[in-house]
């Protein structure tokens, strides 16, 4: 199985632990990922304003690499990049106008782009072409006894048309969780902002979020929460300082891509899990339950 | 609070640009109050979701260009997935963003943030937060 893989900036830095663990589980499960040759950033955000359409051109330049390449659908990793390319993309298949408006802008591409691509998360990939019973038949260390709260933040699930499951109640991390031999805890806040870029400009809001969202999974019994945003991973694993000097009482407890999580259940050796990346550290914990 | 409600505020050209920029009929909204409801930032704002409406509705430009909840809104989409109306409320927040920023009035003064706070955070928050947060 080939599939075109478009990163985005921060896999290939902060997030490199996202993408190492995502990049190895991927080559235990027989995919074959490609890179795209080129690809700038996606925008981060999908563009809300209706005149905005200057804004989308970024997004559209990344499905024309994909087109290039020969590829009908690119695979992404990151929440915000699947939002914002898969958001761009249904504007465009919806709204011919802005389409001829946008490639007005880019006369200097050679291909003329028709909303053609489809945009595919890693988990729908997962879900959808290698199956999760598949990957179970594969799993050689099973993470027995790990209690894992899986936080899905916004963009993988809203807005409806964009999201990948049920945007009140998705299970699909919980289900390949399960698949995996994790214990999966339910935790009301899975689906609560946890302040996005706001970290930026108000960090202590974001310290808030971030002693909700945890303290609610911690209480259900989670001993890492898995996520698969890298920014939702940054406000969640790195803001936990900031947390723990606002409020007293609350723990500390190690964020993890539920990439890392897969690929140490299908047997990638640690040097793919980029542990050194972490604020909170994972080693610990892991080293506990046998699984480094 | 007694406050002045007038034909000219509702007609102001200010009403048909939050409509035009946000693609949304404001008319829509009956105040039910489930965006502010499930809004996960609504403690620190100073105007709820569902007031941001009703002020656009009305035309109280003043207060709502002024207001600090339209810079807290990080876009999360809660209200939009939940509003019985099916209006885009996180989209009128971004109007309201745009009438000041389109005016150059930046929320967050990039020159100001020291290196060490750029540093600090990934690629993924600044490039979001500028585009949200600068013109």
């Amino acid at each position: 199985m080939k599939v075109s893989y478009y990163p985005g900036c921060t896999l290939k830095s902060n997030a490199k632990n996202f993408e190492d663990s995502a990049l190895c589980a991927l080559r235990e499960l027989g995919v074959d990922v490609q890179e795209l040759r080129r690809w700038n950033c996606c925008g981060t955000v999908y563009s809300l304003a209706t005149d905005d359409l200057m804004r989308h051109l970024a997004s559209i330049r990344n499905l024309i690499r994909v087109k290039e390449a020969e590829s009908d659908s690119v695979m992404t990793l990151c929440a915000m990049c699947y939002n914002t390319l898969k958001r761009v993309n249904e504007k465009v298949k919806s709204d011919p106008d802005s389409l001829q408006k946008i490639h007005k802008f880019m006369d200097e591409e050679k291909i003329a782009y028709r909303g053609d691509v489809k945009v595919r998360h890693l988990l729908e990939l997962l879900r959808e072409d290698v199956k999760f019973e598949a990957i179970g038949k594969k799993v050689k260390k099973p993470l027995q006894n790990l209690k894992v709260a899986s936080y899905y933040g916004c963009l993988l699930v809203r807005p409806k048309e964009i999201g990948l499951d049920d945007m009140e109640n998705p299970t699909v991390l919980d289900d390949l969780m399960a698949v995996l031999g994790a214990g999966p805890v339910d935790f009301p806040y899975k689906t609560e902002c946890c302040g996005a870029y706001q970290t930026v400009d108000k960090p202590e809001t974001v310290a808030d979020r971030t002693y909700s969202i945890l303290m609610s999974a911690e209480s259900r019994g989670a001993e890492v929460v898995a996520v698969s945003c890298p920014l939702c991973a940054f406000n969640l694993d790195h803001r936990q300082k900031e947390t723990a000097k606002k409020h007293s009482d609350f723990k500390k407890v190690p964020i993890l891509y539920f990439t890392q999580l897969l690929a140490i259940a299908v047997g990638c050796g640690e040097e793919s899990l980029r542990l050194d990346l972490h604020y909170v550290d994972p080693k610990p914990l892991l080293r506990q339950k046998g699984l480094i | 609070m007694r406050t002045n409600i007038s034909k000219k505020k509702v007609r102001d050209e200010f009403v048909r640009k939050i409509e035009e920029l946000s693609g949304q009929k404001l008319l829509a909204c009956y105040q039910c109050g489930k965006c502010s409801a499930g809004c996960p930032a609504v403690g620190e704002m100073d105007i709820l979701p569902n007031q941001v409406i009703r002020y656009a509705q009305l035309g109280f430009k003043e207060e709502l260009l002024e207001a600090k909840s339209v810079w807290l809104c990080a876009s999360c989409y809660t209200c939009n997935v939940r509003c019985p109306k099916g209006i885009k409320i996180a989209e009128v927040m971004e109007a309201v963003r745009q009438v000041l920023l389109r005016k150059r009035k930046d929320h967050v003064e990039v020159p100001n943030l020291s290196a060490e706070d750029k540093a600090s955070v990934p690629a993924i928050a600044l490039i979001s937060n500028f585009r949200k947060f600068t013109s």
